[in-house]
Formats: structure tokens, C-alpha cells, sequence
């Protein structure tokens, strides 16, 4: 790397919000919908009635949202472990999805996946993954397809900076950028692999995008938190993917406020430190949206209370639509294992 | 009634159903390591990208687990991709991509999603190609549930499962035997021949003894049949021509009518095909059983380089002939 990489965000002119209003609406809305959901994921779990893990995303909704805001219904995401956001951001209904996090026959995958494994294939998820780094080839493959069947389809392949370090990263941004594949690879930088901070097990001068040099692609490091940001490189990364242009690598530099699951103990006790956290907090995606909107005039403390009303029902909605349904059948353990 | 048949080699039976599979259907593309221009390292594709062109015969980066990958990704979009895996000890290397991925992709979705992925590699010791270019791996992905597993022994066999399998909306695998690319035998010369998963085939009837075998194994199993035949014993020999799904009943029936059974394949002994077979054997067809069921697999050793070394390891006729014998005459194997 001969030059540096420069931070992509526009915290210095928050006093103007350069896209369209119905856009802005959508991207607050979907945002503040992530935050509530995952704020009842870790209510339902803490009072036992989800299994497993939960891996929140809250703290990035940003990231998930300023790059499914660019996309059209038809283009493929892969996601991660920690992917309840991603899911939201393109599409995914949150009824569905709450029924799947408790193993009910309601849920996206009839119970059978659970919130690492969640897919809404009508709207190209091609699944949460339980893998780091799982879903790279993936993404390059629907990419592949796409570009065969001339449909003008993009993939996005969401990772974290866990992910950076598996061969498959290696692989698939080779085979990508080689056959010239429209593939974003997004890195969600939330500067944690499990307890690990990136930068102990991270081989980059200073960012993970440096790393699109060795593959030929252009990098982006981008402010994360700054949902236009976000945006805006997604926007002209899927035009240019389009045009048959070929891959890219964004790295959304970003947070998760909680540890890497529920109930895995407090982070600022051990791995991080509270001064850490406060700063990323100050840097609240959401708040920091809602800001701008109100200062383009495009809404008040009235309507923002409103909103969070709507979707704060919505969500509980999504939790009593999930806690009425039933189990799957017994006998439905032996189906789906072929199509 | 029987087909009209021409002579064909196991490797022109490959080159035939890819192609005719890519002519009928436009979404089947084929990619691998030296697939293309090369024609493949065994020179069975040889000719597929001058028909189909470089968009549909593609050549790869040697990236295992980032074709597999991409396999996947463009199966679940509505591509029916082939991808070839040279030497079936390189499957090591994408394992996560159809055990984790492909395999379990339309369970964990509840059936939103389908994989049609064809994966073909190869097997067979006998080369002097040592430990990583040798090894029978067919037992790793038969104990997979979601993947579908056959294991041609002839070309014509090998012709019918592989158009079937690209047809199959499933991960299929199919491991093909680098020594035999150049075998020949008779392939049905009709246009659209193809043979359905989980069917075993009786490749010799016989009434004393039934030997199932897989892949080369049928060929020794059925020069071992011969010189049995000659001391008076009459083998009956079984293909199940995949593994998974598995044709029990007709394995079952055979040993019911012959009340002896010894399963022989080239994958390692422990904890491999053979072991599953024989206990499925043991299990269901208990009450027929007039002797232990018996079985022969690839000695439990890295596969050496040595000429001098390498034979040994490798089920043989004569290992075959002495298990047989054991059995009727207490003969020590």
C-alpha cells in the first residue's frame, strides 16, 4: 500500500442530509426497527423463550441499512452470525423472523435454522451463516449466476473482521474481482472478533480494506455509524457493479454496543474499556440520523416519538405472533433434507 | 429388450453427459481446475469448451474451497453448476462448503432452498501418485445427510448417474476412478439415458456367496467370481451404485438367497463404507446369514509412493478369493 486509505463520512456537514426524503424516512425507520427488534431478541432470550445464542446487531444498523437501501429487491445479501440486521435492512419481515429466533413452525426456516441461519429466499437472502466467513463463496457464486443469466444482479457479502482472516476471503475476492463478478464485500469492522480485538490478529497497516489491493478492487473505509455514508459508497460500489465493473471491498467501521452474545458477560470487564464504548456511543447511528432529519426539516421530536411507537408496536406484534405459534410437527424432522 | 449399445471409455462417458446435460439445459455450466482449455488432467472434458464456449466451461484459479463456494452461491440462484475437483483428497479443502453450506442449505432454510450442485472427483489408489493424490474418500460425504453419493464402476453406469445427477435439484457427488477413465464398455445409444439414484445393479448372479462392491471393487469382485467359479463357488455380485441413497433391498434380497456376504471398496476399513455396509447387512438381514459378513477396504495406512509398497494396500482378487474361501472352509484370512 503506497497511499493511505481516507474515512468516507460526512460527520463534518451534519447540518445538511443530501438524499431524498422518502429515502431518509426508510433508512430511520429500518434502522430504529433493527434497534427495537434486537432489543426484544434480548428481552425474549433473558426470559428463556428463545435457545441458542443471540448475536446482536446493535450499534451497527447503520452499516445494514446504508447498504440494502442501495439495493434493488432481486440482488443477493449473504450474512453472518450476527445477522438479524441484515435481514431487516432488505426486506425480511420481523413476525417471521422472531417465530424462526424461537424454533417456531412460523418462522422463515419452519424452525429449523434459527437466528444464525435465517433466509427469505423471494427477497435473495441467501441466509444468515453459522460460519465465519461462510458466506463469501456464496455471495460470489450468486454474483457468478447473476452475470450469466445477464440479469444485472448484484451480491452483497456481509462479513466481519473476523472474517478477513479466512481463506475463504482469500478465495472468493480472487475469483470475484478475476472473472470480474458483481460482488460488494462488505466488512463490518466492529473492531471485535468474538473477544479479540482486530487489531491483536489483524495483519493491515491501519485499515482491513487495505487488503483489496492484493485482489485488484477498489477499497472504501467507511464512517459505519454515518448511515448517508454508508449509503452513498454503497450506491455508486453497486452501480459500478452493475456496469460490470467488477467487485469491491467496504469496510464500514463500526461497534456492536453489546458482547458477542447475549448473556457472555460484560465486555468492558474484560476486553474493552468503558471509555472505549462511550466514545463509539456518542457516535449512535440513530440518533445522529435522526438529528439530520431534523434539521432538514424533515421531522419533529413529535413525529420521531411517533415513529418509534409504530415500530416498538410492530415489534411486539412480531413477539406475540411468535409466542402463539406452535413447534414444528415431530414428523417434520425427516422433511427438507433433499428438495 | 435390450438397447442398442455402443463401446465407449468411462472418461468419454464423463465428456458425454456433461454435454448432452449442457445442450439440453443452458443453466448447467461446468468449471473447475484445468477443466477448459486443458480438457482436464485426465483429458476427459477435453473438447466441452470448443462446443460450449468459455462462459459455460470455465477455467479456475486452484481455489478448492472458492469454486465450491461459487458452486453453491450460483446453485441456490438458479444455475446448475458442475465443478470438478481434481483429485477427491483436494475435496479436503471446500469441506466447509458442502458440509456446512451446500448439504444443509434446504433444511436450515425449511425447503426455500435448493442446491443443484454437481460435484464430480475422483478416487483410486494404484498410480504411484502417493498419499494426498490417492485416497477413496467416498465415506466423508456419504455420512453427510443432504448430499446425494454415487460411485460408478462402468462407463455406462457413469453416463446414466451423472446426467441424473446434474439433473437432481440436490448436492450430488459423484466420485469417478482415475484408473479407470480408460475403460471401455457398452453404454446404451439412446438419447436421454439415465439411471435413477439409490438402484443397485447385480452385476453377477450367483447363488453361494454375495460380494457388494463399488467402483473398481466390481471388477475385482468379478475376477474374483471367476476363479471362485472354479472351485465350485458361485458369487453373486452387487453394485449399489450409490451410496447414499442406499438400495438395501436389493443387498438384502441377494443375501437372502445366498446366506453369505462380504463388502469390498477402496475407501480406508475403519470407519468407512464397509463398515456401514456390513452392518446394515448385519442388521437387516440377520436371519439369512449362515456365516459373519465380511469385509475388505483399503489398508489402514497413508497410501505409500512406493511400487514395491503400494499394491498391498488395495483390496486385491486374491485378499477377495482367501475372504471367500474363509467362509466356506475355515480358511485363515
Amino acid at each position: 500500500m503506497s497511499e493511505s486509505l481516507e474515512l468516507i463520512t460526512t460527520s463534518s456537514d451534519e447540518g445538511t442530509l443530501p438524499l431524498p426524503e422518502p429515502l431518509c424516512r426508510e433508512i430511520y425507520e429500518k434502522m430504529l426497527t433493527i434497534r427495537r427488534f434486537e432489543e426484544a431478541v434480548l428481552e425474549v432470550y433473558t426470559q428463556g423463550l428463545m435457545r441458542g445464542l443471540a448475536h446482536l446487531y446493535i450499534g451497527q444498523e447503520a452499516s445494514a441499512v446504508g447498504i440494502c437501501s442501495a439495493l434493488n429487491d432481486d440482488d443477493y445479501l449473504t450474512s453472518t452470525h450476527r445477522g438479524h440486521g441484515h435481514l431487516i435492512a432488505k426486506g425480511g419481515k420481523v413476525d417471521r423472523m422472531m417465530a424462526e429466533m424461537m424454533g417456531k413452525v412460523d418462522g422463515y426456516n419452519r424452525g429449523k435454522g434459527g437466528t444464525m441461519h435465517i433466509a427469505d429466499m423471494s427477497l435473495g437472502i441467501l441466509g444468515a451463516n453459522g460460519i465465519v466467513g461462510g458466506g463469501m463463496g456464496m455471495a460470489t457464486g450468486a454474483a457468478l449466476s447473476g452475470k450469466m443469466r445477464g440479469t444485472g444482479q448484484v451480491a452483497v457479502c456481509f462479513f466481519g473482521d473476523g472474517a478477513i482472516n479466512q481463506g475463504a476471503f482469500l478465495e472468493s475476492a480472487n475469483l470475484a474481482s478475476v472473472w470480474s463478478l458483481p460482488v460488494l464485500f462488505v466488512c463490518e469492522n466492529n473492531h471485535y472478533g468474538e473477544y479479540t480485538a482486530a487489531k491483536d490478529v489483524t495483519a493491515v497497516r491501519e485499515h482491513v480494506a487495505e487488503r483489496a489491493a492484493g485482489f485488484d478492487m477498489p477499497a472504501m473505509v467507511v464512517d459505519g455509524n454515518d448511515a448517508v455514508a454508508v449509503h452513498q459508497t454503497a450506491v455508486e460500489m453497486v452501480e459500478r457493479a452493475r456496469a460490470g465493473e467488477g467487485p469491491c471491498l467496504i469496510e464500514n467501521k463500526t461497534y456492536r454496543y453489546r458482547g458477542h452474545h447475549v448473556g457472555d458477560g460484560d465486555p468492558e470487564k474484560t476486553y474493552r474499556t468503558q471509555e472505549e464504548t462511550d466514545t463509539w456511543l456518542a457516535k449512535d447511528p440513530i440518533p445522529r440520523f435522526a438529528r439530520r432529519m431534523m434539521k432538514a426539516g424533515m421531522v419533529d421530536e413529535a413525529e420521531l416519538e411517533s415513529i418509534d411507537t409504530t415500530i416498538t408496536k410492530r415489534v411486539e406484534d412480531a413477539v406475540a405472533f411468535a409466542n402463539e405459534s406452535p413447534y414444528p410437527e415431530a414428523g417434520e424432522v425427516t422433511d427438507h433434507v433433499f428438495a | 429388450m435390450s438397447l442398442p449399445e455402443r463401446q465407449i471409455t468411462y472418461g468419454e462417458a464423463v465428456r458425454e453427459a456433461i454435454a448432452e446435460e449442457m445442450r439440453r439445459d443452458g443453466t448447467v455450466f461446468f468449471m473447475g481446475e484445468d477443466v477448459a482449455v486443458a480438457g482436464g488432467v485426465f483429458k476427459v472434458t477435453v473438447g466441452l469448451l470448443d462446443e460450449f464456449g468459455e462462459d459455460r466451461v470455465r477455467d479456475t484459479p486452484i481455489s478448492e474451497a472458492g469454486i465450491m463456494g461459487a458452486g453453491v452461491g450460483a446453485a441456490l440462484t438458479g444455475m446448475r453448476p458442475i465443478v470438478e475437483i481434481m483429485f477427491g483428497d483436494f475435496i479436503t479443502i471446500a469441506m466447509d462448503q458442502i458440509v456446512n453450506q451446500a448439504a444443509k442449505m434446504c433444511y436450515m432454510t425449511g425447503g426455500q432452498a435448493s442446491c443443484a450442485l454437481t460435484i464430480r472427483t475422483t478416487i483410486g489408489a494404484g498410480r504411484s501418485s502417493a498419499a494426498q493424490h490417492s485416497q477413496s474418500l467416498q465415506a466423508w460425504l456419504s455420512h453427510i445427510p443432504g448430499v446425494k453419493v454415487a460411485i460408478p464402476s462402468t462407463p455406462a453406469d457413469l453416463k446414466g448417474l451423472l446426467k441424473t445427477a446434474i439433473r437432481d435439484d440436490n448436492p450430488t457427488v459423484i466420485y469417478e476412478d482415475k484408473m479407470m477413465y480408460g475403460l471401455k464398455g457398452p453404454v446404451p445409444d439412446v438419447e436421454d439415458y439415465t439411471i435413477p439414484f439409490g438402484v443397485a445393479d447385480i452385476k453377477r448372479e450367483g447363488s453361494d456367496v454375495t460380494l457388494v462392491a463399488t467402483s473398481s471393487m466390481v471388477h475385482t469382485a468379478l475376477k474374483a467370481a471367476d476363479e471362485l467359479e472354479r472351485e465350485g463357488i458361485s458369487a453373486e455380485v452387487v453394485d449399489p451404485r450409490t451410496l447414499s441413497p442406499l438400495d438395501m433391498d436389493t443387498i438384502v434380497r441377494s443375501v437372502e438367497k445366498t446366506s453369505r456376504a462380504v463388502v469390498i471398496d477402496e475407501a480406508y476399513q475403519s470407519y468407512g463404507v464397509t463398515g456401514e455396509l456390513a452392518s446394515r447387512i448385519a442388521d437387516e438381514a440377520f436371519d439369512y446369514l449362515d456365516a459373519p459378513v465380511k469385509r475388505l477396504g483399503a489398508m489402514d495406512v497413508p497410501v505409500p509412493f512406493s511400487p514395491g509398497l503400494e499394491p498391498q494396500t488395495i483390496p486385491d482378487e486374491e485378499k477377495l478369493v482367501r475372504t471367500v474361501q474363509g467362509l466356506f472352509h475355515d480358511v485363515p484370512v
